[in-house]
């Protein structure tokens, strides 16, 4: 029981002054999945199966690998801001700010994972 | 807060049945939702039965029907009779609506009628909506300018009161933001549709000068962004009017002024 007005109680504790920059990120990055996705995703379709030296071949190239990063960099921040949404929408006090802070660290482990992969194979070629 | 079952205090029961009206021809079952505080007892669903052929068209004549003849008890909201107040919105036959314009024609078997979905019931088909009304005060509904008051009126053109159209309808009657499960879940930050509705109203209308303030305090992950464009509102709102649209007009508003 507490003796808040309802206004108070509307009011809370403020606009948080952001929600747009999100909103329109999360726009934008799927957007630019589309050709991201389709660059990335044929030359890998036409390699598989092809064995290991053709992999390496084609992220040897750099274009490719450029692909790849961009790729890989752009669709974990497009996951990491999805699921921020989802946390936000279904998970409720304590728990939401953990499962924020875990949501981002495992976003960048395999954003970061991917991106030293490709690196590898990049550079030792 | 996300709910999977409902709360043990809200666990619906068998209610009673009320008797039938006695010779009449074309009778119709009510299946309604009953609680109140005092009686300290679940909720229930009580079974009446209606003569048809005594009985105006609407859900809300018959609910008063059997307010007069069958239960005084039966507790609902209702004034106009006419689509205008908004006070009789509930849930009937698993939509939230007006009673007093949904025509039982549109009905398919026994009627069914609920109070708006999660909300907190103070009796009966009765809601409580007072986190609801003070979440559309705080949107400012109202004119708001610096400009010293004018001899007259203030001026706008047709084209600009045009844009009003389909936002200065809404009668504030709760079917939209209890239809949406972002305002279940996030009710208590998200403003929910009719609110956000009503935000918009003022942001376009081409007199008001608080534009700017009136986009600062929409700014807000809970407050405008947890519509996620579902369109319960827009399919449910018995005025026909669209507040899925009007937040994606907020939005780009948003995104507009920062570009
Ligand atoms: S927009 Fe429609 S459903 Fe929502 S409060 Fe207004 S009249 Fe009711
Ligand atoms: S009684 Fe006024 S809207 Fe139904």
């Amino acid at each position: 029981m507490s003796f808040l007005t309802d206004r108070a109680r509307a009011h809370g504790l403020g606009s948080a002054k952001e929600g747009t920059h999100h909103w329109w990120s999360q726009r934008m990055t799927a957007i630019a999945l589309v050709p991201l996705g389709l660059l990335f995703i044929v030359p890998f379709a036409q390699a598989l199966g092809d064995g290991h030296e053709a992999a390496l071949a084609l992220y040897g190239h750099p274009f490719h690998a450029i692909v790849a990063g961009l790729f890989i960099l752009v669709a974990f921040n497009h996951l990491r801001l999805g699921l921020q949404v989802v946390i936000e929408d279904y998970v409720h006090g304590g728990a939401r700010t953990v499962a924020l802070i875990l949501n981002m660290l495992f976003c960048a482990l395999f954003a970061f994972g991917g991106l030293f992969a490709v690196a590898r194979i990049a550079f030792a070629a | 807060m996300v709910e999977f079952a409902l709360p043990k205090n809200s666990k619906i029961t068998k209610g009673k049945t009320w008797p039938k009206p006695e010779g009449a021809k074309n009778v119709r079952t009510f299946r309604i939702y009953r609680w109140n505080e005092e009686s300290g007892e679940l909720p229930r669903i009580d079974t009446y039965f209606v003569d048809m052929d005594t009985c105006g068209p609407m859900v809300l004549d018959a609910l008063i029907k059997i307010k007069n003849e069958i239960d005084p008890t039966l507790a609902f909201r209702r004034s106009c009779r006419e689509g205008i107040c908004g006070s009789c919105a509930m849930n009937i036959d698993g939509i939230n609506t007006l009673a007093c314009i949904y025509g039982m024609d549109e009905i398919k078997g026994d009627v069914k009628i609920y109070p708006l979905p999660h909300m907190e019931v103070v009796r009966d088909l009765i809601p409580d909506l007072t986190h609801f009304y003070a979440q559309h005060a705080s949107i400012m509904p109202w004119l708001e300018t610096a400009t010293n008051r004018p001899q007259k009126e203030w001026r706008q053109s047709i084209e600009d009161r045009k844009k009003l159209d389909g936002l200065y309808e809404c009668v504030m009657c709760a079917s939209c933001s209890t239809s949406c499960p972002s305002y279940w879940w996030n009710g208590d930050r998200y403003l929910g549709p009719a609110a956000l509705l009503h935000a918009y109203r003022w942001l376009i209308d081409s007199r008001d000068e608080a534009t700017g303030e009136r986009l600062d305090f929409l700014e807000d992950p809970f407050r405008l962004y947890r519509c996620h464009t579902i369109m319960n509102c827009a399919k449910t709102c018995p005025k026909g009017l669209n507040p899925a649209k009007a937040i994606a007009e907020i939005k780009k508003m948003m995104v507009e002024r920062k570009m």
